[in-house]
């Protein structure tokens, strides 16, 4: 089969998109493919008019690649493609529409309220900042709408925190969402092909947790897998995961970001197309569950393929 | 017939990482990477006006020296320049170094000289020669950004002392040394970057000099004097290095042809006193027996046309209209609440902006402008910078950076009315009346912004 592997792109996290692809392409030749590795740039239409592939693997993330943008592209063309569709991208890749959705489908996720940067400029926002606290308390976490990674992620623990931490959310997106901070442990669970696979745990390593960066860095945070989690607790964090799922309208593959608190989890947001790099956690997931990477990358094509998605 | 072997490696799976992670030094624990390095990757695009380099630009030297003086190596030394070279380095490229420092004032003992794979090799030799895990090692606050990793996988703990317009604060390292004296430690080394520091772009005055130096003899301390472009000098009058004053008894003197001839050669040097270049020595037999001798040859061959002062004579020339035209538009594009030092040499502009706004955010958006620049935090160990940045100018033309600064200026406007917005702030009062004291606040010297900005 002739498969096109979509990398790059001008998103911030081009670095881990082209490891990403990379790998992908490597299990894809061992897997006996013909790999068409395809930088995302101004000609990659006519790339792929011109290499006609069977399928894409989409292997991009964040902007311009997870949002919807490059599977539209691959839907005009008739291609067939990894992962989920334009409308679950675009409600991934949007936290606060996320939010919404999960919300109203009885999702648990923690309390936020969101801004526009014209509503700032525009409309005197601001004074509308007031009501935060008494509807959210500090400490609150400031995070841009749109971005992957912990790029912009800010924590605020009082008032004199919030302008600061909104204008450097405000340099990723014109969006921005002011989230209740839920502490609990920190729960990644990938769903491939609409089954959960076991649950990853982040625990970070250095005594201050609300150092987004180190939850990135191999050595300042550890991941158990499978999470070590009683019956009860797997179940509800699965319940949840596969809500996320569903609601937010994921096929192929995802991955869902939660956190378990006292009063069970909440989910902070879900990947739509989770990094597939040698650190990255939906590869672990799936060794856990006996899945070699290949199985994995077979696996996600056979759902591209598959009747309901073609 | 036997399988090929793979392309790339085997993927790694998640059982591999562990046992790689269980063999890791202790060191790569302070060996950070960070969310930072996802960004900078991104300005490695074409069409991105990068000011975050520090490149010297050389596209002024001339192809055809280049040509001639590799054709004469290959046709005169070729079984030579081919071979293994002795680790302190050829007797004919100190002879150039004693001539290079001898610009500036200075008489080295050349068997005080070792030859090194750039100046960045001498600042790792001299930290494997020096210091030990937990040892203090004291440096500018901002620092060379890549003097850091270096400080940090010798598992140093790096302490900052601040600058302002005259460089270093001597009364703020004597502060220092008195407290490390009551704790029982005493500092391996003073790094500096004294002259067109990098990244701040300040110079450190005579008397400080001076008070460096005695402070230096007195207390029987190590200052290693880094001084890569000393002679990339546009305005004023030369200082005396820190070598000079001192006669090398406890000034380590760092020195590099990366930015007055090319850093692609790869070749720097250290001068040191003989006990120190002994272990210096051994240090770089372990690390890579010898610099690279053809480099080493092209340097004899270059240094003997005579015409190297010439030619940093033209890189000066060209740098100063660079600077120039930066600060000029710096002036033009930045809002009033932005300050920037205004260098006398080099290749580097620090500009700090309001408090409030951290530039490594900042950078995600000016990315999306086509423009980058160097996080200012990058020059500080701990957290602090955070509202400034290094701006190179040496790496382009006069109209590159002219529209880089114009694109950066106008995401800064952006921030700074953004957070008018936020807090009802007035252009008048630069000082936020609801934020709480930053402890960050930089200090150095600035000439405010007259144009129009936010």
């Amino acid at each position: 089969m002739k498969v096109a592997v979509l990398k790059g792109g001008r998103s911030l996290e081009r670095g881990v998109s082209l490891r990403s692809g990379a790998r992908v392409e490597d299990a894809l030749e061992r897997l006996g493919h013909e790999v068409l590795a395809l930088e995302a740039g101004g000609d990659l239409v006519k790339r792929l008019i011109d290499g006609a592939p069977d399928v894409a693997f989409v292997a991009m993330h964040g902007p311009g690649g997870e949002d919807g943008t490059a599977q539209e592209l691959l839907e005009i063309l008739g291609i067939p493609f990894t992962g989920p569709g334009v409308a679950a991208c675009g409600r991934c890749i949007d936290k606060v529409l996320a939010k919404h959705e999960l919300r109203a489908a009885g999702v648990p996720t923690p309390d936020w309220f969101a801004f526009n940067e014209t509503a700032f400029r525009e409309l005197g926002a601001a004074d509308a900042l007031g009501g935060l606290e008494e509807r959210l308390g500090f400490p609150l976490v400031i995070k841009p709408s749109r971005g992957g990674s912990a790029l912009g992620i800010k924590f605020a623990e009082n008032w004199f925190d919030v302008p600061e931490a909104l204008v450097s959310a405000f340099s990723y997106d014109e969006r921005v969402l002011l989230e209740r901070f839920v502490d609990g442990r920190e729960l990644a669970v990938s769903v491939v092909g609409g089954e959960a696979l076991p649950v990853v745990e982040a625990i970070p390593q250095a005594g201050d947790s609300y150092d987004f960066e180190a939850r990135y860095e191999i050595g300042r945070t550890s991941f158990v897998c499978p999470a070590e989690l009683d019956e009860g607790e797997v179940s509800a964090v699965v319940a949840a995961a596969l809500g996320a799922y569903e609601a937010l309208g994921c096929s192929g593959f995802s991955r869902v970001d939660l956190i378990l608190a006292g009063d069970g989890p909440q989910v902070l947001e879900v990947n739509a197309i989770p990094g597939l790099t040698d650190t990255s956690l939906l590869p672990q997931a799936a060794e856990a569950a006996g899945m070699s990477f290949e199985q994995l990358v077979e696996k996600i094509l056979e759902l591209a393929l598959a009747p309901a998605n073609a | 017939m036997p399988e090929p072997p793979h392309r790339r490696r085997a993927h790694v799976s998640s059982s591999d990482l562990e046992r790689y992670a269980g063999l890791f030094a202790e060191r790569t624990r302070v060996m950070r990477s960070s969310a930072m390095r996802d960004l900078m990757a991104v300005t490695a695009r074409p069409e991105v006006i990068s000011l975050a380099g520090g490149l010297p630009d050389t596209s002024t030297f001339p192809p055809q020296t280049f040509a001639a003086q590799m054709t004469r190596i290959a046709q005169e030394s070729a079984a030579e320049a081919l071979q293994y070279g002795p680790t302190e380095g050829f007797r004919e490229t100190v002879d150039c170094i004693v001539e290079v420092m001898g610009a500036e004032g200075m008489l080295p003992d050349p068997d005080d000289v070792i030859v090194t794979t750039g100046g960045q090799q001498a600042i790792d030799l001299l930290c494997k020669a020096l210091v030990d895990p937990g040892d203090a090692v004291i440096c500018e606050a901002p620092t060379y950004p890549g003097a850091i990793p270096v400080f940090c996988s010798y598992q140093a703990d790096t302490i900052q002392i601040e600058c302002d317009s005259e460089g270093m604060r001597i009364d703020e390292l004597e502060d220092t040394l008195e407290r490390l004296e009551i704790e029982g430690r005493r500092p391996k080394f003073i790094y500096s970057v004294p002259t067109f520091q990098n990244p701040a772009g300040v110079t450190m005055s005579l008397e400080r000099r001076r008070r460096l130096v005695e402070l230096a003899r007195s207390r029987e301390l190590l200052v290693v004097e880094d001084n890569p472009y000393g002679l990339l000098r546009f305005d004023g009058e030369a200082l005396p290095p820190l070598y000079q004053l001192d006669g090398g008894d406890f000034v380590i003197y760092i020195g590099t042809f990366s930015k007055i001839l090319s850093p692609g050669i790869r070749l720097g040097w250290a001068v040191t006193p003989p006990p120190v270049m002994e272990k210096v020595v051994l240090g770089k037999q372990a690390a890579d027996l010898c610099t690279s001798t053809l480099t080493q040859y092209f340097v004899r061959e270059y240094f003997g046309a005579g015409s190297w002062r010439k030619y940093i004579e033209s890189l000066c020339e060209l740098y100063r209209s660079r600077r120039d035209a930066m600060v000029e538009a710096l002036g033009d594009h930045f809002p009033a609440q932005a300050s920037w030092t205004e260098p006398d040499g080099g290749l580097f502009i620090w500009a700090t902006l309001p408090p409030y706004i951290d530039t490594s955010d900042l950078l995600a958006k000016a990315l999306r402008e086509d423009v980058a620049f160097v996080p200012g935090q990058a020059a500080y160990v701990d957290g602090r910078g955070r509202n400034s940045m290094r701006l190179n100018f040496s790496a382009g033309g006069e109209d590159e950076i002219r529209e880089g600064i114009r694109r950066i200026g106008k995401v800064v406007a952006e921030q700074v009315e953004l957070y008018r917005a936020l807090t009802g702030e007035q252009p008048a009062a630069p000082a936020a009346p609801r934020r709480k004291p930053a402890e960050d606040e930089n200090v150095l010297p600035f000439r405010k912004a007259s144009g129009s900005g936010a």
